[in-house]
C-alpha cells in the first residue's frame, strides 16, 4: 500500500529516462557515429557505418531504461535501517507491464531482423556469401565486376586474377569506383580475409570458393588481416593493400603479368577451388 | 532410521592412506598412461623410447594413453567397485560412502554426500579457474608490447587455447557443480541427488580432464584456441590431442551431471513442491541440465571424429578427401552455442533467487522468469550459425539466424524485467552477494547488447573474429556467470562451510573486480571496431596504448582475485568464525536447515508451503510432516 507521501516513481524514472535517450542518442548519431568503423572506404563500409550507427543510437534508449531504473531504485529503494529486517510489499507481477515490455522488446527485435535482413540482401555487405551469392551489388552491364580470387594459405594471402591471364600475385591492388568480386579460398586450413577499410571479411575454407562483393571508392590504403586462427603465425598474417586510379591499375597489372609470367606458365589452370595434397600428420 | 555412526577408534594414517582414495588414483591413473602408451607403441609397431623422446608425437600411443590412464584414475577413486559388487550379487547400498568418515579424508575420496561433492566441485574449479585466470594475466603481459615479445607465437597461442578451452571448460559446471549439486536437493526437498554414484563420478572426471588439458604443455600444446577448428587441429602438433581428451571428457561429465540434476528435479521433489513452487534457481538449474545433456553429446561426437582424422587416418574435416571444415565448424557450434548458455543461464538463476532476499520481496512475475530460461533454453539450439555468417555457408540461412539469434533476447529481457521488478519498491541491501548480483546486470547488459552488433550480419562483417566479440563475450561470460559465481559463493558458502566470509573484504574484492573489469574488457570493444583480430601475438603498434590500458586492468583484476583468496583463506581457514544458521535473513529452504548442516539435510521430509517467495507476507504455519523419507531409501 502506498504511503500518503510516496512520489510518482514511474513518472520520475520516465522523465529521467527521456533526458538520458534524447541525449545519449544524440550524442551517438552526431559525435560518434561518423568515426563508427569501418570508415568510408567502400559503398558496402559505409553501409555498414549506417548500420553501426543505427544499431547504437537504438540501444542507447534500451540501454538507458535498465541504466535509470537500477541508478533511481538502488538510490530510493534502498534499505535506510539495515539492523532491523522489515520486508518490503508483496508485489508479484503485473501483468499490462508484462505485456507492454514483451510487445516493446519483439517490436525491436523485429525491427532489428527485418533492417538487418533487408541491408543485407541489398548488396551483401561486404561478408562472404559462399559458392552461390545471393545478393550482389548492381553492376552496369559495359562494366563486368572485376574478380579477384584471393588464395590464402599458411601464413599469407595471394591473390589471382582470371581476368588477366590468370596472374598470381603477392600484393594486391584494386582499381577505384569499380565493382570487385572476391572469391575466397584456402589451400590448407580455414582462414579469413578481412580487408578492413573496404568493409569485406570472407572465410577462406579449404576446397570451398566464398564469394564477396565490394564496390570500391577512391584511392585508399587498405589493411588486411586473417581474421580466423589459423596456426603459429597468425599474429603475423597481415599486409596492405591499395586501392589506385583505373589507369594505374591498368598499368600495375600489366606489369605484374610480365613480371610474373614465368611462374604463371607453371601455376595450375585457374580454378574455384585448389586441392593440394594435405599436411597430414603421421599416425 | 537414521545412521547416527558409532565413535570407533580411528586407523592409523597410513592405514587411512590405503584404499581407493586420492592416491590410489594417481597411482593407478599413471600405471594406465603407461599401458596406454606401450599398446599405442605396439600398435603403431614403432619403439616407445623413441617417441617420449621426441615429446610423444604418437597420436595413437598419448591418445590410449589418455585413455587409459582416466579409466585407471577412476578404478583408483574406486568407481569400479560398486558396479562389480552388484555383478557379484551384493544388494544395493550407497551407506558405507557417506557416514563412513566425517573428516579431511572424505574430500580425497568417492563420496555420495551431495555437500561434500559441491565442495570438491568448488575447490577443484576453483584451482582451475585460477590456472585458467594465470594464463589470462599471461597473455595480456605479452599483449602490452605489440612487437617485442615475452612469449614465442606458439606458446602464446597455447596460453590462449588452454585459457579459452579451460574456462570454457571448466567453468561450464562452475555454477552446476558447487551450487546446484549443494543447494538443489534441500531446496528441492530430496535427502540426495538422484544418482550419488554418478554426481561424484562427474566431478573426477571432470579433474581427470583437467590434468589432460595441462599435460598439453609436454607435447608443445595446440595452437588452436578453445574452438580447435579442423583441420587446423589435424594439423596441429600432439598437444592437440590433449584438447581432444580433455574436451571429450568434459563433454561426458557435463552430460551426466546433467542427466542427474535433471531427473533430481523432476523425480524427487518433495510432497508439495509442485513446479509452480519451485525456487527459481532450480528452474535455472533444470533448463541448464537440459542443454548440457542435449548439447554435450554433439561435442564428443565431433571430437571422435577429430580423434579418428588424426590417428587412424579417416578424413572427416579434410577437404580434398571428402571431408569438410565445415563439419567441425558446424558441430562444434551446434554444441557451442548452447554451451553459452549453459554458462550464463545459472547466472540468472542465482541472480534471480538472491535478489528476493536482498530487496525483501518475492520475486516480480515468477512465470515470466521462467518461461525466460526455458524459452532462451530453447532458442539456443537455433543459433548457432550466427558464428559461421561470413564463413560461405548458407548465406541464403543468415536472415533467418540472425531473426533467430535477436529473438532470444526477448527470454533474455523476461530475466531482466524481472530483475527490476522485484527491486521496485523493495528494501534494497547492499550485501556482498548483492553487489555481485547488480553488477551482473550492469555487466549482461552491455555484454547483450554488444550482441546485437554480432547479430546483425552487416555488423558482424566488421566484428566477426576481432576483439570486439571477444569483450562481448567476457561480458557475459564474465560478467554473467563468473560475477554470479562469487555472489553465491558469498551467499552460500557460510552455509556450505559453516564459516563467515569477511564482508570487509568481500567488498573490497567486489569494488576492484567490478571496477578492474569493466576496465579491462571496454576498451577492447574499441580495439575490435579499430580492427584489431582476436588471437594474434602481434598488432598494429597504433592500438598499444588502449592495450596497455587494458592489460593493466587485467593486472588489477587478477589482484582482485587473490583478494578474494585471501578472504577465503583468512576467513575459512584462519580466523573461523562460526556462521549464523541464517545470517541473510533468507526464506529459502536450505537456509532453514542446521549449521552445520546434518549429513542426512532433514530428519524428516519437508512439507512445503505453497509460496517460495514468502516475502512481505504472514508466515504459513508449518503444514503436518510426512513420516516416509523422500525418495525411497537414503
Amino acid at each position: 500500500m502506498p504511503e500518503v507521501n510516496e512520489p510518482n516513481h514511474f513518472l520520475r524514472i520516465v522523465l529521467w529516462w527521456l533526458v538520458v535517450s534524447v541525449i545519449g542518442t544524440a550524442l551517438v548519431v552526431f559525435v560518434l557515429g561518423p568515426g563508427l568503423p569501418p570508415g568510408n572506404g567502400s559503398v558496402e563500409a559505409s553501409g555498414q557505418v549506417t548500420d553501426n550507427t543505427v544499431l547504437l543510437a537504438l540501444s542507447v534508449p534500451v540501454a538507458a531504461a535498465v541504466l535509470v531504473y537500477l541508478t533511481y531504485a538502488l538510490i530510493v529503494f534502498r534499505e535506510r535501517e539495515p539492523e532491523v529486517y522489515v520486508d518490503g510489499p508483496p508485489i508479484r507481477g503485473n501483468a499490462s507491464i508484462q505485456l507492454w515490455w514483451l510487445v516493446t522488446t519483439t517490436v525491436i527485435v523485429l525491427f532489428l531482423a527485418g533492417y538487418g535482413s533487408i541491408r543485407l540482401l541489398a548488396d551483401g555487405s561486404g561478408g562472404g556469401q559462399g559458392p552461390n551469392p545471393i545478393a550482389a551489388p548492381a553492376a552496369s552491364s559495359s562494366d563486368p565486376p572485376l574478380q579477384v580470387q584471393v588464395i590464402a594459405q599458411q601464413w599469407q594471402f595471394n591473390y589471382r586474377f582470371p581476368g588477366y591471364g590468370g596472374v598470381e600475385v603477392p600484393d594486391l591492388e584494386l582499381p577505384a569506383n569499380t565493382l570487385v568480386e572476391f572469391h575466397v579460398t584456402s589451400l590448407d586450413v580455414i582462414h579469413s580475409f578481412w580487408a578492413y577499410q573496404l568493409g569485406v571479411k570472407a572465410d577462406a575454407n579449404p576446397g570451398v570458393d566464398n564469394v564477396a562483393y565490394v564496390t570500391t571508392k577512391g584511392p585508399l590504403s587498405v589493411n588486411i588481416r586473417c581474421a580466423e586462427l589459423c596456426g603459429v603465425w597468425h599474429g603475423y598474417m597481415f599486409e596492405t593493400a591499395h586501392v589506385v586510379s583505373k589507369a594505374d591499375f591498368a598499368t600495375w597489372i600489366r606489369a605484374q603479368e610480365t613480371r610474373f609470367a614465368p611462374a604463371t606458365k607453371t601455376l595450375p589452370p585457374y580454378s574455384k577451388t585448389y586441392f593440394p595434397p594435405p599436411e597430414r600428420r603421421g599416425g | 532410521m537414521s545412521t547416527i555412526a558409532v565413535p570407533v577408534a580411528r586407523p592409523p594414517l597410513w592405514r587411512r592412506l590405503v584404499g581407493f582414495n586420492l592416491l590410489a588414483g594417481i597411482a593407478l591413473g599413471i600405471i594406465g598412461y603407461v599401458i596406454g602408451q606401450w599398446i599405442g607403441g605396439r600398435f603403431t609397431g614403432v619403439n616407445i623410447a623413441y617417441y617420449s623422446k621426441t615429446a610423444g608425437q604418437n597420436d595413437i600411443a598419448i591418445m590410449l594413453g589418455y585413455f587409459f590412464g582416466v579409466v585407471g584414475f577412476l578404478i583408483g577413486m574406486g568407481f569400479a567397485n560398486y558396479p562389480i559388487q552388484r555383478m557379484l550379487g551384493y544388494p544395493p547400498t550407497l551407506a558405507e560412502h557417506e557416514a563412513e568418515e566425517e573428516g579431511v579424508g572424505r574430500y580425497f575420496r568417492l563420496c555420495t554426500d551431495h555437500k561434500v561433492v559441491a565442495i570438491q566441485y568448488l575447490v577443484g574449479i576453483g584451482v582451475f579457474f585460477f590456472i585458467g585466470g594465470l594464463n589470462a594475466m599471461l597473455i595480456r603481459t605479452e599483449l602490452l608490447q605489440p612487437n617485442t615479445h615475452v612469449f614465442g607465437a606458439n606458446q602464446y597461442l597455447t596460453l590462449v587455447g588452454m585459457h579459452g578451452t579451460m574456462m570454457m571448460g571448466m567453468m561450464t559446471s562452475g555454477i552446476l557443480g558447487p551450487f546446484a549439486n549443494w543447494v538443489v536437493p534441500p531446496m528441492i526437498g530430496a535427502r540426495r541427488m538422484a544418482f550419488p554414484r554418478i554426481e561424484s563420478f562427474t566431478f573426477w572426471l571432470l579433474m581427470a580432464a583437467g590434468v589432460v588439458l595441462i599435460t598439453t604443455i609436454f607435447f608443445g600444446g595446440f595452437q588452436t584456441g578453445w574452438t580447435g577448428y579442423q583441420p587446423l587441429g589435424d594439423q596441429n602438433t600432439a598437444g592437440y590431442d590433449a584438447y581432444i581428451g580433455f574436451f571429450a571428457l568434459v563433454g561426458v561429465s557435463m552430460t551426466l551431471l546433467g542427466l542427474n540434476l535433471a531427473v533430481t528435479i523432476i523425480s524427487m521433489r518433495a510432497p508439495g513442491m509442485t513446479w509452480t513452487r519451485l525456487p527459481i534457481f532450480v528452474w535455472s538449474v533444470l533448463a541448464t541440465a537440459a542443454l548440457m545433456f542435449l548439447a554435450a553429446p554433439m561435442l564428443i561426437a565431433a571430437l571422435l571424429m577429430g580423434a579418428m582424422d588424426r590417428t587412424i587416418q579417416t578424413a572427416f574435416y579434410v577437404a580434398g578427401q571428402g571431408g569438410s571444415s565445415y563439419l567441425f565448424q558446424n558441430l562444434f557450434w551446434v554444441f557451442g552455442h548452447p554451451e553459452v548458455y549453459i554458462v550464463a543461464l545459472p547466472g540468472f538463476g542465482i541472480v534471480l533467487e538472491l535478489l528476493p532476499v536482498f530487496a525483501r520481496k518475492p520475486l516480480w512475475g515468477y512465470r515470466l522468469a521462467v518461461s525466460g530460461m526455458l524459452g532462451v533454453g530453447l532458442l539456443s539450439f537455433f543459433v548457432w550459425q550466427h558464428h559461421l555468417f561470413v564463413s560461405g555457408i548458407n548465406a541464403d540461412l543468415r536472415p533467418f539466424y540472425m531473426l533467430s539469434t535477436e529473438l532470444i533476447s526477448l527470454p533474455t529481457g523476461f530475466t531482466f524485467l524481472c530483475f527490476m521488478g522485484t527491486l521496485w519498491r523493495g528494501r534494497i541491501r547492499f550485501t556482498v552477494p548483492m553487489l555481485f548480483c547488480l553488477a551482473w546486470a550492469f555487466n549482461f547488459l552491455f555484454g547483450g547488447i554488444s550482441g546485437v552488433f554480432l547479430s546483425d550480419v552487416p555488423s558482424d562483417v566488421t566484428t566477426h573474429g576481432s576483439f570486439f566479440s571477444m569483450a562481448h563475450f567476457h561480458y557475459t561470460i564474465m560478467g554473467g556467470l563468473v560475477f554470479t559465481f562469487f555472489a553465491a559463493i558469498y551467499y552460500w558458502v557460510p552455509k556450505m562451510t559453516g564459516f563467515n566470509l569477511s564482508e570487509r573484504l568481500g567488498k573490497v574484492h567486489f569494488w576492484t573486480m567490478f571496477l578492474a573489469f569493466n576496465s579491462t574488457f571496454a576498451p577492447l570493444f574499441a580495439l575490435g571496431f579499430m580492427g584489431m583480430p582476436r588471437r594474434v601475438v602481434t598488432y598494429n603498434p597504433s592500438f598499444q596504448a588502449l592495450n596497455d590500458w587494458a592489460s593493466v586492468s587485467a593486472f588489477i583484476l587478477g589482484i582482485s582475485m587473490l583478494i578474494f583468496l585471501y578472504n577465503v583463506v583468512w576467513s575459512l581457514l584462519i580466523k573461523r568464525e562460526p556462521a549464523e544458521a541464517n545470517p541473510w535473513h533468507s526464506k529459502s529452504p536450505e537456509w532453514q536447515l542446521a549449521t552445520p548442516v546434518p549429513v542426512y539435510d532433514f530428519e524428516r521430509t519437508p512439507v512445503f508451503d505453497p509460496d517460495p517467495y514468502p516475502y512481505g507476507v504472514e508466515p504459513v504455519p508449518v503444514g503436518r510432516p510426512v513420516v516416509a523419507p523422500a525418495g525411497g531409501q537414503a
